[in-house]
């Protein structure tokens, strides 16, 4: 009896271990926690509309939610392998430090506290924006610098809310802050009228104007962009393999981008003599294989979910922001990849 | 033949004592290995979890300690009873300000939901039909409301009022609008100060004057008048210190400038809406508990002090209510510990009490572990006094019985 206990114990441990070693290949904790769950888990908004919003049929939609898919493309080759996770503003860092979710794509701007202090690392800037402030036109303000007195309704927890007292400390003015954590309650003081002004990241500010439809005239953006808030995908520290990653899909939609391939025509360019273009596409050298995934994650990138101007078309274009410094180095903009080789 | 203590056999004596035998059969020996093990088992549980949690935080390179308490906090706080600038004042200065903003909502509720739960309880067993009806209607439907529905449900009614650039004006000095009442508040000269602390000292004095009044009233069993004595102890003395340094009364009415009114005192709306919800929903189970209590009395007792022939309200003054809150006070330590933590649902309608400020600061510092431990043990501390407090006067009102 305890042969048969010992032995079905030492059996089970081999299993078990092999089972690991067939698993623990590419050296991250995390690539392999996705490996085997099967599906990556993304942290984002979920209420945010062009970053992040469930459609009708509740599929999630927006920027961050497609450059999540990319991710998933990349280790999973199938975009489509993702569980959306929202997380609130004051419980995402918690979610990511505790390993609820294997990332973060949810507006959060990458800043020197946040790498420093809070275990995390930021991998890519997929949007370089600016907090921004949205009145009533029915107010007669134009401009942020005669908001002196003014209620501003802010979510907590974020740099919004740091950058505004900032910017109110320099100008000398002064300022009374509504901070709810619930996003439609916050909207919802805004709109009776409680607060003068909402702030948020300019262009969950523009999302929001959009998707009033035709009572978006009624608001006004004002002009001034009070910070610098680049927005980005958020990792773990201590796992450099999925950090690099992450920061090579992003990458790869840029350098689709520059090459001029499209989720429509990149089968076309399966016969093409560029050789960037053909390590791009997996023929040659082995791309993949340096970062832990196949040599096609970037095929299946573009192929899946589009280069980085299709995903900015999709989701931001619609909303009236024009692609500024958001656009690649050679046409005007920040977004620069280093070469593929 | 009197010297009975010295005679040793009345002595006292200790009874002799047994030796611990180390055997398991000896109780007392069994006794102290069952408690070394589990002192030791509850420490290194304690020992395991602690050092398990520092290895993984470091490991995570996630920052550790309460130094996060000192630095610069940046975060606005909407309200704050002492001074305050986000650019200077370090997250331990604002969380305090979440301590101060709990409290004042706390004592403010509980002052309120007393008075408010002892009416409507009262009233409840009140002879006049339309009343009972009315209090007990009161009570069954508040109760079944859940606090954070009438949170939302004040909350939203006060945002219906008008903007400041409309606000309604009732009463000269005193301006509604959805950005809060603001009333005219009195400009505190030093001799207001001199004028509250002669109250005080009328007040201590009345104690001791209707201590007086009732030693001859129980030595003679007339009770000498007293108002005199209170007219000019709580009345003429502050009135004459205040006139003496100066007579000052200069109020500061508020001004609409720009988007918002200006001087003045100020309720905001979030605080209002907190308060009333607050106060409606505990004062449902305090006229219960008051109800109750009041209840538990013997009817013989009322019936006994009629005819001695005392009036009415001095029966519940005298005979019902001092044996009433022997019943009533515990179950009111439990409501008022319940308002206490109830209000930390301030967070969902934009009162920065201390969980919301505790809750921000954790997001912007990472600190996770610390900043809960500082949440329990405030909540802790604000638990521990009021429970005592109610304790002590507990015992104090606490009937000798023979």
């Amino acid at each position: 009896m305890q042969f048969r206990f010992a032995g079905a114990l030492v059996a089970g441990a081999l299993l078990s271990l092999s089972a690991t070693a067939a698993f623990a290949q590419s050296g991250s904790a995390t690539i392999d926690a996705i490996i085997k769950r099967g599906q990556l888990v993304c942290g984002v908004a979920g209420n945010t509309a062009g970053l992040s919003l469930p459609d009708s049929q509740g599929v999630m939609r927006g920027l961050d939610a497609d450059h999540c898919r990319t991710v998933a493309a990349a280790i999973l080759g199938d975009a489509s392998k993702i569980k959306f996770a929202p997380v609130t503003t004051q419980a995402r860092f918690t979610a990511l430090q505790a390993g609820e979710v294997d990332m973060l794509y949810r507006s959060t701007t990458w800043t020197l506290g946040r790498e420093g202090l809070l275990g995390t690392e930021f991998a890519s800037i997929t949007f370089y924006d600016g907090t921004g402030f949205l009145v009533k036109k029915a107010g007669g303000v134009k401009s942020a610098k005669e908001m002196d007195g003014a209620t501003i309704c802010v979510q907590p927890g974020s740099t919004t809310e740091l950058a505004i007292a900032d910017y109110y400390r320099v100008n000398n003015m002064k300022f009374t802050p509504i901070l709810i954590q619930d996003l439609s309650e916050l909207q919802g003081a805004f709109e009776s009228g409680r607060c003068d002004a909402y702030s948020t990241d300019a262009s969950a500010l523009a999302g929001y104007r959009f998707a009033k439809g035709d009572k978006a005239n009624d608001y006004v953006l004002l002009p001034e962009i009070i910070s610098k808030e680049p927005l980005g995908g958020m990792v773990r520290k201590g796992d450099d393999k999925f950090f690099d990653l992450v920061r090579w899909t992003y990458f790869a939609g840029l350098i689709a981008e520059e090459h001029g391939i499209t989720s429509k025509n990149i089968d076309s360019f399966m016969t093409s003599t560029d050789p960037e273009v053909r390590r791009f596409m997996g023929l040659e050298g082995d791309m993949g294989k340096a970062l832990g995934v196949d040599n096609k994650f970037a095929y299946n990138i573009v192929k899946q979910v589009g280069n980085f101007g299709e995903i900015w078309d999709r989701n931001i274009t619609s909303m009236g922001v024009p692609r500024g410094i958001n656009n690649l180095w050679n046409k005007g903009g920040l977004h620069y990849a280093p070469p593929m080789r | 033949m009197s010297e009975s203590a010295a005679d040793p056999r009345y002595a006292p004596v200790a009874p002799p004592k047994k030796a611990v035998k180390l055997s398991w059969s000896d109780p007392v020996f069994r006794g102290i290995v069952w408690q070394v093990v589990i002192i030791g088992a509850v420490i290194g549980i304690v020992w395991y979890l602690a050092s398990n949690t520092a290895s993984n935080l470091a490991s995570r390179h996630i920052a550790t300690g309460f130094d996060f308490l000192s630095r610069v906090a940046g975060i606005p706080i909407g309200e704050h009873p002492i001074a305050y600038e986000p650019s200077v004042n370090s997250f331990g200065r604002a969380l305090w300000i979440g301590v101060l903003n709990t409290l004042q909502v706390s004592v403010i509720g509980i002052i309120l939901a007393t008075l408010l739960g002892t009416m409507i309880g009262i009233a409840r067993l009140s002879r006049n039909w339309l009343l009972a009806r009315l209090a007990m209607t009161y009570v069954e439907v508040i109760r079944d409301i859940p606090l954070l529905l009438h949170l939302f449900f004040w909350y939203g009614i006060v945002q219906t009022l008008p903007a400041p650039r409309m606000a309604l004006h009732p009463m000269p000095g005193v301006f509604l609008s959805n950005r809060g009442i603001r009333f005219a508040e009195l400009v505190w000269e030093p001799a207001h100060t001199g004028a509250l602390l002669a109250l005080l000292v009328g007040i201590v004095l009345m104690v001791f004057v209707s201590q007086r009044a009732t030693k001859m009233q129980e030595g003679t069993g007339l009770r000498p008048a007293i108002w005199p004595a209170g007219l000019g102890a709580l009345v003429a003395l502050p009135l004459a210190v205040w006139a003496i340094m100066g007579a000052p009364f200069e109020w500061e009415t508020p001004v609409l400038r720009g988007f918002n009114f200006q001087g003045g005192g100020t309720f905001s709306p979030e605080f209002g809406a907190l308060l009333i919800g607050l106060v409606i929903y505990t004062a449902g189970y305090i006229a219960e508990i008051v109800r109750s209590g009041i209840q538990a009395v013997p009817h013989g007792q009322v019936e006994a002090a009629g005819a001695l022939g005392l009036r009415p309200a001095l029966v519940l003054r005298k005979i019902v209510l001092p044996q009433a809150l022997r019943v009533i006070i515990p179950p009111m330590t439990s409501q008022f510990l319940n308002l206490t933590k109830n209000s930390s649902l301030a967070v969902a309608i934009g009162f920065q009490d201390f969980v919301s400020i505790a809750n921000t600061t954790l997001n912007q510092t990472g600190q996770a572990i610390e900043v809960i431990a500082l949440i329990m043990l405030v909540y802790l501390s604000i638990s521990l006094s009021i429970s005592l407090f109610m304790n002590w006067y507990n015992k104090r009102i606490a009937l000798v019985e023979r």
